[in-house]
């Protein structure tokens, strides 16, 4: 069986895709801040409680890293997508804890071709990021650039 | 890293640089943004990019492993002088990030912070709140990457 890739001409404003859900690993957590974002409140339990954080937590950028994971795993590999320009906007709300469930949700909220390559078009979203509490951890707001149907579908 | 009293609109630092190889935009992305222009030449070729090009997520997190340690080293520098140093952070959020060019393989992007507005916050009694803008350019002076942040920094304690 094939699947035709998701174009242009598939968003709409106001279309809700799912992006599922992913489980935060305290030890893929520490490595992220080893990594990239090594300060105490993203590695050592007893800082973290000192800090604004109030508790061991995901550096911002590594739950920027897995919601990104999550857009690929739950709308980029079915789209034929061309990458973003850049994030408009991102609100980190809540601390991300070793074993919070995350899941995303995307919301369509503008669409346009371009006007210099009228093969693409750019597809505005907003994205939502909730933990098992059903609170908001993180918005994200950001465009995609999204190929057209101009040259017929593509199939996986 | 200093008092929220301590800093000046204005302050700017070069935070260093990193040159970006193939086998750490691939293994970045393997994990994070498995988009196939982020995992082979070949997709990057045939992409907007024109070759292999490393997550945006990817540029964003070595401009903070350069930032915590040009501060970490800042810090150290005043605590050697006996000066308190301050935890910052965490951050709210940011804006306005922009990937204008690509970052290719074998590209090194150098990322400089310049503080650009700061104000008490009222909801978090101790902290107030600075702005910065970041950037980050590549070996020909080429704007790969900006954005605007925001970090919460501590007062000063009253005596």
């Amino acid at each position: 069986m094939t699947d035709v890739l998701l174009a242009f001409e598939d968003f709409q404003v106001g279309q809700i895709h799912d992006l599922g859900s992913k489980t935060v690993d305290r030890d893929e957590l520490l490595a992220f801040a080893r990594s990239y974002d090594p300060q105490p409140m993203h590695l050592d339990e007893e800082a973290a409680k000192a800090s604004l954080l109030g508790g061991l937590a995901a550096s911002g950028w590594h739950a920027g890293a897995m919601f990104m994971r999550l857009l690929y795993d739950g709308l980029l590999a079915k789209t034929r997508s061309f990458g973003a320009p850049g994030i408009d906007k991102l609100a980190w709300k809540r601390p991300v804890r070793p074993g919070d469930t995350l899941h995303a949700v995307a919301e369509v909220v503008a669409t346009r071709v371009s006007k210099g390559r009228p093969d693409l078009g750019i597809v505005g979203f907003r994205f939502l990021v909730t933990n098992a509490l059903g609170e908001t951890v993180m918005t994200v707001e950001h465009s995609i650039f999204i190929q057209t149907r101009a040259h017929g579908d593509i199939t996986v | 890293m200093k008092w929220f009293e301590d800093i000046a609109v204005g302050e700017n630092f070069e935070l260093g640089s990193h040159a970006f190889d193939a086998e750490e935009i691939v293994a970045f992305a393997k994990l994070y943004d498995p988009q196939p222009f982020h995992l082979s030449e070949e997709a990057g070729r045939a992409s907007l990019f024109g070759g292999l090009s490393a997550s945006g997520w990817h540029t964003s997190a070595i401009f903070m492993r350069l930032l915590v340690s040009k501060f970490a080293s800042l810090a150290a520098e005043r605590a050697a002088r006996g000066e308190e140093t301050p935890s910052f952070g965490p951050s709210p959020g940011f804006e306005d990030m922009k990937w204008p060019r690509p970052v290719l393989v074998g590209d090194r992007v150098t990322y400089r912070t310049e503080v650009i507005a700061k104000r008490i916050v009222e909801s978090r009694p101790g902290w107030g709140l600075t702005s910065m803008h970041n950037e980050g350019r590549n070996q020909n002076e080429a704007l790969v990457f900006a954005f605007k942040s925001h970090v919460f920094v501590p007062l000063r304690p009253s005596p």
